[in-house]
């Protein structure tokens, strides 16, 4: 047994303070948003220029002007507003969002995130704004799946694929856990379906008692 | 010099030279000045370094001008997409060159070029592939990265409606690359829906003030 993505993403939103400006990255982190409810008093911003984003649009409400990350459809909330993409990379680059949550194909104990390049030579590389806000926000939130298809953890001693940021995650939500990095190591909470023994023996990562 | 309202797309981008440097508004198809850029591609400049946040979509547009062969180098933040294939398939084979660059410092060095910041420091990117070659220094502890401006010699871009000054509103978040690419170029060329009177436009809701305008057509 082990959490679905909804839940994972409902554990990441139920531990984002009242009020954070967050930026939800493209992929599975967009599916926070649909566990955080208007009394979250949450503020979504999306890098190509809005923030208050809400809810994917339907229908009439499909408006080409008015698009995600991800260039899907969504709409905006009252208290609104729109600004151009240098504004909206300053926001993120001069620490003004609360919460950034991004996938990742590796995140190491110390905290470095590899999350745009697998380094495969026919890959056609794309970083887009991860940089920017693994770097920028106050805190980074690392939403995946803990183990690779071939078994293989993605929680790591170092990243063996291109770095996105260094030492920049500080929680990385997963499917059978959640791991706190801190400065004197990786803490593991909230176990899923796992003993603290098989996952200590999965793992590379030398793990703290919580 | 002031703006120059143009009669047709080809009249707005016939400056634009062989192996010139253009800037292209939009992020995905939001803020994307198609009108402008199938005019470039009749227009026939080529050796093009095209400066864009991705790169081309579908068959159309930027896509096209890849695909003719007229663009030697693109410069962008997220070129691989659903509907990229143009783009990828020239990458794969080595016809055209990348330069890939995290969008935030896409924006910060347009910005650059448009305020006259010779280079800056930004901690973004630092050890990571693409800050390799870059020089860096220690700030207040951390590692930043030195970025040179990107200047274009033309821009491409999408507004909502000008007046007949060249002064520029957007619509929603197809604002995005639109108001820092005006400001980085040596010629600024944007298609609007509307090219409205002088006086019309509150100029409390003005975003890209008409200096950085130079030739407007209404598509």
């Amino acid at each position: 047994m082990s959490l679905s993505r909804d839940q994972i993403a409902a554990r990441v939103a139920n531990d984002i303070p009242h009020g954070a400006y967050v930026n939800l990255g493209i992929g599975q982190p967009t599916s926070v948003a649909d566990h955080l409810p208007p009394a979250s008093g949450v503020v979504l911003h999306t890098e190509n220029g809005l923030l208050n984003m809400g809810p994917a649009a339907r229908g009439e409400d499909i408006d080409e002007d008015l698009i995600n990350a991800g260039k899907q459809p969504v709409t905006e909330l009252p208290g609104s507003s729109y600004f151009d993409s240098a504004d909206s990379f300053a926001m993120m680059r001069g620490g003004h969002l609360d919460v950034c949550v991004l996938g990742a194909f590796q995140v190491s104990a110390e905290g470095d995130l590899a999350n745009w390049h697998t380094g495969a030579p026919d890959a056609v590389p794309a970083v887009g704004g991860a940089m920017d806000l693994a770097t920028g926000a106050r805190s980074v939130f690392v939403m995946m799946t803990l183990f690779a298809r071939d078994g293989a953890p993605k929680l790591v001693p170092r990243c063996t694929y291109p770095l996105t940021g260094i030492g920049c995650v500080d929680r990385v939500y997963t499917d059978v856990a959640t791991f706190e990095l801190t400065a004197d190591g990786v803490v593991a909470r909230d176990l899923v379906g796992i003993t603290p023994t098989e996952l200590a023996q999965r793992l590379e990562v030398p793990l703290l008692t919580a | 010099m002031s703006a120059r309202i143009c009669g047709t797309a080809a009249e707005a981008v016939a400056e634009v030279a062989d192996g010139a440097t253009v800037l292209v508004g939009g992020f995905g198809m939001a803020g994307m000045p198609v009108g402008l850029v199938d005019a470039l591609l009749e227009q026939g400049a080529s050796e093009l370094t095209v400066v864009s946040n991705n790169a081309g979509n579908g068959d159309t547009g930027l896509a096209a001008l890849l695909a003719r062969g007229r663009v030697r180098k693109v410069v962008c933040s997220f070129p691989r997409q659903s509907d990229s294939w143009v783009f990828d398939d020239l990458y794969r084979s080595g016809r055209v060159e990348l330069e890939l660059v995290p969008q935030g410092n896409l924006a910060e060095r347009m910005r650059a070029a448009g305020a006259g910041i010779g280079a800056f420091f930004t901690p973004t990117g630092a050890g990571t592939q693409l800050a390799e070659g870059k020089e860096t220094r220690e700030i207040d502890g951390r590692t930043h990265v030195l970025e040179h401006p990107i200047r274009g010699d033309v821009a491409l871009i999408a507004a909502h409606r000008a007046d007949r000054k060249g002064n520029l509103t957007y619509r929603k978040t197809a604002r995005n690359f639109g108001p820092v690419m005006a400001t980085a170029a040596r010629h600024t060329v944007v298609q609007v829906g509307q090219v409205v009177e002088v006086g019309t436009l509150d100029p409390e809701s003005v975003v890209t003030p008409g200096i950085y305008v130079d030739r407007v057509v209404s598509l």
